[in-house]
């Protein structure tokens, strides 16, 4: 347990279908660093040391008071059992001393009553410790986030990284607090039932001990090493199960165009099948532990019972420790089963902050520098220098690239899908950094531009559109904060998706659901051009998408985008002829590389990549040079 | 939630011997302090060690007793508890499967899967949680109350007393926190959303430079969440203090008057510490019972979700009358398909040739204001291509939705070969269907298992075939398994275009009268579109193809365009035609093509 594995060990080891939260997670599980990890935790709890403190003692103090007091309450129980004896045996003026009793009874309520008073304080400041705790872990993951480079949120899904901010933190969120005072309440208990019962009696002590202890332990271990088995295969064929619903559910459409329907459901019935074979039998003999361990507790009941009756028969105890010794024998297993639990809870705390402080612990975006500058009025003239760069140390997939980008110009990028067209985005705005070369917009090099400020002189309309569960005018205004309504209308309007905004229910105000369900994909993309021209940007990019978007709305958007493009130097990930035509310079990429570059002419007379794929497009389909696969 | 218990019906029985066995479980835990108090008041008051003995030997017995019962009553549980899961699971997964587009569309994929999965789970937990727990409780409770009642009535005034105070704490409790839990539920779900949105929009927020306001939004959520978590648990935090409280005094409360009693020589010590050991055990049941509020809310929106899927009633069925024939004469036949002039009539040309046609069909999807589709009318013939086209929520996915029956029409028909699509078996129907859906869908398993998804019975020459036509042959055997390759869930380690040649392929083995392929070629590049066009033209010569497509090279070839504009037929006819007459599809070509090429 190195700081080396630990570095290593980043975001290796995500349990299988980390983050969907449809795979339970395994039984028990490990932390790489149990003890580092700990101490991490423990120093997220600091700046609560006080009320930690408090809580140790108040658990110590309610739980010290609580073992007490069947001790107390058997005097009670003796005093009346010697007053009755005595009446029995006829001895005259015998009988109970009611203020005695009177007098014990009072101790014992002001002993629960503080007891319990103590209780509710300890887990009302832990609820505020934990929760506190918890929130600052949260917060401090989500600033975090907004640190990291681009580079980690293309490396990890997003399931992943979500259920380290909710799945993760929700297991320490729901279990810190009652497993820490659990713990404390455990070991106080355990330790005052021991010194209670020495005191009464070492010899029961050492009677109810050597039953109560080795079954005890015995039991735990055999039932849990034999339903550890039928778990682990409940939890398999429960993954094989969520696969097939899943898998069927994706495909619905096919399996009825198929008439599958039948198949899909017998094949569930085979799995669901195996499923209860397995899940009542773990369910089974875990269940058993219980019982057994009450039946266990009744034999240690039953020594007590005799041992101490023959004890009382000759004087040697009292009745009322006997009765005592009953209710401690009682409660003699219940901490030890706790911190069986409770063991395995803090495992699973420390594997989920293990996760969590890993997050924390990536490397950041290089924080922009002290001096950093700002643009006041961009141009658009953009420049790159010699720029290499690779996603990897390994593989190269720019190299030694130098263009020069005059105020208004159009790149066009082309190439087959998966090409890597995204790549030049990455690097332009700076959400990748390059390996060497330059990059300069109006002569400054972006490394010297704050970075919120360099994106800001940016526009972006991506394929894959992005809109949050909002209204449409807070979708359209994201890219301009504070743009009054009449601005925004006007965006919508020049982006033509102020028509089909004005159909839906609640026009402007249409809340977009979650999954942005509620309008079409092309609808989403005449919102994300409305959002680029309300936020006015020096350099656009565009992805002219078509795959989801098509024909007579495309007309919409290319109008839109056309409009958009007006004046402004923008980069487009170019399907359409006429764009490729008309750019200035054409990118041409394959397998995630820029391969050629220059205008259409120029490409044409190159005879290269470009010109194939250009000459396929509408030459049929009998050419026999190379097609480019999509990858 | 209690409606869904109705599935335990096959396992009646053995509840109704758990209910026992929970029984003589309950009975033996309170019977064993009654022992323990004739030890006290007979052993030890005369000196009796062999008494002592004998009745350590009985309550020994009855502890195995008691703990023989419960180890056959939570094998009983844990056989209904996981049976009714998987009876639940059962039922739900096959009513799904039954299900129609719309109404699977109306929960949602993820949705649907979670409520087939996580919702049954949890059901079944909270089904052997009260099997195992609930159950015991009361009984605890009626046994406990019984066994305190025949030792000494009067003092069990203090019980009866002190039951309903407690009862009424947990349930003022219950009431207050039941509401905060489902509000945390809620925040949680809230907050999820908020950092998924950002996760999914990472480029966009950062390259808008909203990183600020993101935090803001997360941390406004993160702190309510909080607020309300640290509400609910300091609550509950006080709820288990009082509880025990109450149990303390009853027992001091039992100690004074039993030692009034004892003194006035109705009652024994014995009997009073067994007294003492009853309330506990009538308390601690109770306080078990009060386990239910935190278990009884998360199961009923669990239940709620699983009934909402199962009062789901799927709407397109078979026509009651319907019996697998098709063509038998009883069928009405519609008008025929006037197209070029010429009319084809009588049963003997239409049978089995799988022309498709439109009759002024109107469709809208719930609860939209406008038809999707209206008014559209159209013949596709066999052995031609039709070519759909037009613009976003134009209506063309849905128009070629509505063959294979996924969607009822709301008005007009649609029928192949003359008859009715709504009158025959939807297995019938869809049997005479390739279907080629927008986005590639394969299922795990090897390549053949896929193409033979078509049709089962393929033999390896028409899987070969098939691959072959679908330009998919050069990929699949360049592969060290070839056919048996594994495609993983979801056809993950395939590229897009490779999976849509695939589905292509498995519609192609089926040798359906009708192809309908939905804008299945746009992750494919240009050439081997050009390629596949060219070989599917060869091997679908003699069926109906219809297409919805986007690229030109595609559309131009086809012999019939239907051009749709906001869900009606702005025109059809060939590309030449469409060219000169319609001005929507000059727009839409236009868009594509730069205008030397449209000369």
């Amino acid at each position: 347990m190195n700081a080396e594995q630990k570095e290593k060990g980043h975001f290796r080891a995500m349990r299988p279908g980390g983050g969907h939260g449809r795979f339970k997670r395994a039984p028990v599980e490990k932390a790489k660093d149990f003890k580092g990890t700990l101490k991490r935790l423990l120093n997220f709890l600091k700046p609560h040391q006080f009320k930690l403190f408090a809580v140790l003692v108040l658990a110590a103090l309610s739980t010290a008071f609580s073992v007490m007091s069947p001790k107390i309450m058997g005097k009670a129980t003796t005093e009346l059992f010697e007053g009755m004896m005595a009446k029995y045996k006829g001895i005259p003026g015998a009988g109970v001393d009611f203020n005695y009793i009177a007098h014990i009874l009072f101790v014992l309520g002001a002993l629960y009553l503080i007891s319990a008073i103590f209780r509710y304080l300890q887990q009302y400041i832990m609820v505020d410790v934990a929760q506190n705790t918890v929130f600052r872990m949260r917060s401090q993951i989500n600033d975090k986030l907004s640190r990291l480079p681009l580079k980690f949120f293309d490396a990890h899904t997003h399931g992943e990284i979500l259920s380290r901010v909710t799945n993760d933190v929700d297991t320490i969120s729901s279990t810190l607090g009652e497993s820490f005072t659990q713990l404390v309440t455990a070991v106080v208990t355990l330790v005052g039932i021991v010194v209670m019962m020495l005191l009464i009696s070492p010899l029961m002590t050492l009677l109810v001990c050597f039953v109560v202890f080795p079954l005890s332990l015995i039991l735990i271990k055999f039932i849990t090493s034999r339903s550890q088995k039928y778990f682990v295969q409940q939890q398999r064929v429960l993954g094989e199960l969520n696969g097939h619903v899943e898998e069927m559910y994706t495909g619905h459409r096919i399996v009825k165009a198929f008439g599958r329907e039948e198949r899909s459901i017998s094949e569930f019935n085979d799995i669901n099948e195996d499923l209860y074979d397995a899940g009542w039998r773990a369910q089974f003999i875990s269940g058993i532990i219980m019982p057994l361990m009450n039946l266990i507790n009744n034999i240690g009941y039953v020594v007590v019972c005799v041992v101490g009756g023959i004890y009382v028969m000759k004087r040697a105890i009292t009745i009322g420790d006997v009765q005592a010794f009953i209710q401690y024998s009682k409660q003699f297993t219940r901490p030890i089963s706790q911190t069986a639990s409770i063991a395995n809870i803090l495992q699973a705390i420390i594997a989920s902050a293990e996760r969590v402080f890993e997050v924390l612990d990536e490397p950041e975006e290089m924080p922009d520098s002290a001096d950093a500058k700002v643009i006041e009025f961009p141009r658009g003239d953009v420049r790159l220098q010699n720029v290499k760069f690779g996603y990897t140390e390994d593989v190269t997939v720019i190299d030694n690239m130098s263009i020069d980008v005059k105020k208004g110009q159009t790149i066009a990028i082309v190439g087959p899908t998966g090409a890597g067209k995204t790549t030049l985005v990455n690097l332009l705005m700076r959400f990748y950094e390059i390996d060497a070369g330059k990059i300069t917009i109006d002569g400054m090099d972006i490394k010297e531009i704050k970075r919120g400020e360099l994106r800001s002189i940016f526009g972006m309309v991506l394929q894959d559109t992005w809109l949050f569960n909002g209204t449409i005018k807070e979708n359209i205004a994201y890219g301009c904060e504070g743009a009054t309504d009449e601005e925004i209308v006007r965006a919508a309007k020049a982006a033509h998706a102020d028509h089909f905004i004005r159909t839906l229910p609640d026009g402007y105000d249409t809340i977009l659901n979650e999954e942005a369900s509620n309008i079409s994909q092309g609808q989403k993309q005449l919102l994300t051009i409305a959002r680029a021209i309300l936020a006015d940007p020096a350099i656009l990019i565009l992805d002219e998408a078509t795959s989801s978007v098509d024909t007579r709305t495309e007309v919409l958007i290319q109008k839109a985008m056309t409009r958009l493009m007006k004046g402004r130097t923008s980069f487009v990930i170019a399907h359409r002829l006429s764009t490729i035509h008309e750019a200035d310079i054409i990118l041409v990429m394959h397998n995630g590389s820029v391969i050629e570059k220059g205008t259409h002419a120029e490409l044409l007379e190159e005879g290269g990549f470009y010109a194939d794929l250009y000459y396929s497009q509408f030459a049929g389909g009998d050419s026999d040079t190379q097609a480019a696969t999509a990858t | 939630m209690f409606r869904l218990f109705k599935l335990l019906k096959p396992y009646a029985l053995s509840v109704a011997a758990v209910f026992i066995l929970v029984f003589f479980q309950s009975f033996s835990e309170v019977y064993l302090p009654n022992l323990m108090s004739d030890i006290v008041d007979v052993g030890i008051v005369n000196g009796d060690t062999a008494y002592i003995l004998r009745m350590g030997g009985r309550m020994l017995m009855v502890a195995t007793i008691g703990t023989g019962c419960a180890v056959l009553a939570r094998y009983l549980s844990a056989k209904i508890g996981v049976g009714f899961g998987k009876i639940l699971r059962s039922n739900v997964f096959s009513h799904v499967e039954s299900f129609s587009l719309q109404e699977f569309d109306r929960f949602g994929t993820s949705s649907l899967i979670t409520r087939t999965t996580n919702d049954i789970t949890q059901m079944q937990q909270v089904t052997l949680t009260m099997l195992r727990m609930m159950l015991r409780a009361p009984m605890m409770c009626i046994g406990g109350i019984i066994m305190a009642v025949s030792k000494d009535a009067k003092l069990s005034l203090v019980i009866i007393i002190a039951m309903p105070i407690l009862v009424v704490l947990i349930y003022v409790f219950g009431r207050i926190s039941m509401p905060l839990f489902k509000a945390i539920q809620e925040k949680i779900d809230r907050l999820n959303l908020v950092l998924r949105e950002v996760l999914t929009g990472i480029r966009v927020v950062r390259a808008f430079n909203r990183v600020d306001y993101e935090k803001e939004r997360f941390d406004e959520a993160n702190l309510d969440l909080t607020g309300t978590t640290i509400k609910a648990n300091k609550l509950m935090a006080a709820l288990m203090p009082a509880m025990m409280l109450i149990l303390n005094f009853t027992i001091i409360i039992i100690i004074w008057f039993g030692g009034i009693r004892i003194d006035n020589g109705y009652m024994q010590v014995g009997d009073l510490m067994a007294f003492i050991q009853y309330v506990t055990l009538i308390m601690f049941s109770l306080i078990m019972l009060s386990m239910l509020f935190v278990m009884i809310p998360r199961a009923a929106v669990s239940a709620g979700r699983i009934n909402e899927v199962l009062d789901t009633s799927c709407q397109p069925k078979d026509a009651e009358q319907v019996d697998g024939a098709v063509n038998d004469s009883g069928y009405s036949r519609k008008s025929p398909c006037p197209v070029g002039g010429e009319q084809i009539s009588g049963a003997a040309n239409a049978e089995d040739k799988g022309l498709v046609e439109f009759k002024d069909v109107t469709f809208s999807y719930p609860g939209a204001e406008k038809p999707v589709l209206s008014g559209i009318s159209f013949c596709a013939m066999p052995g031609e291509i039709t070519a759909i086209i037009g613009g976003i929520g134009s209506g063309k996915s849905t128009l070629i939705n509505l063959i294979p029956r996924f969607f009822d029409v709301d008005s007009g028909s649609i029928s192949i070969d003359n008859v009715d699509i709504r009158e025959m078996p939807q297995e019938e129907l869809r049997s005479r269907i390739g279907y080629v859906s927008q986005r590639a869908v394969l299922f795990s398993g090897s390549i053949a298992e896929n193409i033979r998804y078509g049709r089962e019975d393929a033999s390896d020459e028409e899987v070969r075939g098939a691959l072959e036509t679908a330009q998919a042959a050069e990929f699949v055997f360049s592969m060290p398994e070839g056919l048996d390759a594994v495609i993983a869930q979801g056809g993950t380690n395939l590229s897009g275009g490779q999976k849509q040649r695939l589905s292509i392929a498995r519609a192609l083995v089926r040798r359906p009268l009708i192809y309908v392929f939905d804008d299945c070629f746009s992750a494919l590049d240009y050439k081997t579109d050009a390629r596949l066009c060219a070989a599917l033209k060869k091997e679908t010569s003699g069926s109906t193809v219809i297409i919805v497509a986007q690229r030109v090279s595609t559309v131009m070839g086809a012999d019939q365009i239907i051009v749709l504009d906001d869900g009606r037929v702005a025109g059809a006819g060939r590309h030449k035609e469409l060219l000169d007459s319609c001005s929507v599809y000059r727009e839409i070509m236009s868009s594509q093509l730069s205008l030397e090429e449209l000369a």
